[in-house]
């Protein structure tokens, strides 16, 4: 699919149709983020929860079974490290 | 008259049940629809076809008109010919999906019974529910009497479902004026209306087995594009109505125009009028003739696309025109009609005096006698000079 910004009118499909799936994938949201999670591995307990409450599939499981950001997607909306059941998400900001 | 179908029945029939009967002959298969004055004899009429077996269709109730043109937008992505009708406040309430309807190309076909919009509370005729729902994206037309009621309502599902137009239609008539009149017209039976209008195969519908993204949403990078997309599919959709209602008058007799002009010829001053106002314009244009004044008379039929070059024409050389709107534009240039008329002259280099009259607001009956005055003053007011931008006609203090 073709970038979104060399699409002419004449090019889009009826109704503004996706015929592709999964396109949205192309919309990197992680240049909206203002801080990002950090993992203390010796305290998590690996159970899945920040995965399961991110609004945006943007936490991967790492071999070993712990957790870590997509940095192409994360947002940094600190819903996982709210919700992490011992706490060992921090949200860090951003550097300059 | 001379192609009429030989089964064409002369019948008289409230004109909201002629419109029901044009539904039905079209042989829509989903209707979602809330009853409001003065609408309500059409869905209601419908409800009871689809509850007697008479029309083979799903009929869904809602709550609401919100709930209706969304149900219909639903419908219409199952591949259904898909049909509703509302006025006033229940077009006011679909507002926000009307827009959805057009930019996801769904052909579905409403039926617009022109009312007031509150405040203050009032279910009678004018034009301010559509003029407010102008900017929806949808193809829009007007019709004067039973008949044309009748005949619109079979043509709009030929020319939303045409495959290079796959736009919904509106169908405005005059609530009340036209919506509860009793009226002689033609109906065309069973056969006329299957070989006229065959069954709608859409481009695009919901099914699984050909999965795709509907609806969704788009970056500041791509949404001028779509609009773009919108814009030239609804300005070309004109040659497609023009095509089908030509293909009505080669069937019925009865053909339509963009712009239908009456005793133009030699008119010096010209009115224009939508819906159910033109037949009383035309009495009074006839009578004004007859008393030796210059005076023509053209009915804008197409609101959307606006058809500029037939309203160019049809003007011609006329010296005046006299632009009588059914609705008010608060706080701007009057009527909305007029506003876009004179648009539609200001680029040319010889142009005719441009003056707006608003009338029949809120059910307010428009006499004959109320075009012989606007005339009149339309007249005075070239003299000294147009003075105002507009005027409401027969507004008291």
């Amino acid at each position: 699919m073709k970038p979104l910004e060399q699409n002419t009118w004449q090019d889009i499909e009826l109704g503004g149709l996706l015929r592709e799936p999964g396109s949205a994938r192309q919309y990197r949201t992680g240049d909206w983020r203002s801080q990002h999670p950090v993992w203390t591995k010796s305290r998590c307990i690996r159970c899945g929860v920040c995965w399961t409450v991110c609004p945006e599939p943007a936490i991967v499981e790492e071999p070993g079974g712990y957790f870590d950001m997509d940095p192409n997607y994360c947002k940094g909306c600190g819903t996982c490290a709210r919700e992490c059941v011992t706490g060992c998400i921090a949200m860090v900001p951003e550097e300059e | 008259m001379s192609a009429k179908p030989a089964r064409a029945k002369r019948v008289g029939m409230e004109v909201s049940i002629a419109v029901s009967h044009a539904v039905q002959l079209a042989r829509a298969e989903a209707i979602a629809a809330y009853p409001i004055t003065p609408q309500t004899h059409i869905v209601e009429h419908l409800a009871s076809m689809v509850a007697n077996g008479e029309l083979e269709a799903s009929y869904v109730n809602v709550e609401s008109e919100h709930s209706a043109m969304s149900a219909c937008i639903g419908m219409s992505a199952s591949g259904a010919r898909t049909y509703t009708a509302t006025s006033s406040q229940g077009l006011a309430l679909m507002n926000e999906i009307l827009f959805i309807a057009s930019a996801m190309r769904f052909p579905i076909v409403m039926t617009v019974a022109n009312r007031a919009l509150s405040g203050p509370l009032s279910i009678w005729n004018d034009h301010s529910d559509i003029m407010a729902a102008r900017d929806i994206g949808w193809i829009q037309v007007f019709v004067e009497n039973g008949q044309e009621s009748f005949d619109h309502s079979i043509m709009a599902f030929k020319i939303a479902e045409n495959p290079q137009v796959l736009l919904p239609t509106i169908v405005n008539l005059d609530g009340f004026i036209l919506s509860h009149v009793v009226e002689a017209l033609e109906m065309l039976d069973q056969g006329a209306v299957d070989k006229f209008l065959p069954a709608y195969s859409p481009r695009h519908r919901l099914d699984p087995r050909n999965p795709v993204t509907m609806g969704a949403f788009a970056m500041p990078e791509i949404y001028t594009e779509v609009k773009m997309k919108h814009q030239v599919t609804l300005t070309n959709s004109y040659e497609h109505i023009v095509k089908v209602w030509e293909e009505w008058g080669k069937l019925t007799g009865r053909a339509y125009k963009p712009v239908e002009q009456f005793m133009t010829k030699g008119a010096k001053i010209l009115l224009l009028t939508m819906g159910c106002l033109s037949e009383v314009a035309q009495i009074a244009v006839e009578e004004m003739r007859a008393a030796g004044l210059p005076v023509g008379l053209l009915k804008l039929r197409m609101w959307r696309p606006f058809p500029f070059e037939d309203l160019r024409k049809a003007v011609g050389d006329a010296e005046l025109l006299i632009v009588c709107d059914r609705a008010l534009s608060l706080g701007g240039p009057g009527g909305p009609v007029m506003s876009e008329v004179r648009s539609a002259f200001y680029p040319l280099a010889q142009r005719p005096n441009i003056l707006g009259y608003i009338v029949g607001l809120g059910g307010r009956d428009v006499a004959p006698q109320a075009y012989k005055d606007i005339v009149a003053k339309a007249k005075a007011e070239m003299e000294q000079g147009p003075s105002q931008e507009f005027s409401l006609y027969g507004v008291r203090g």
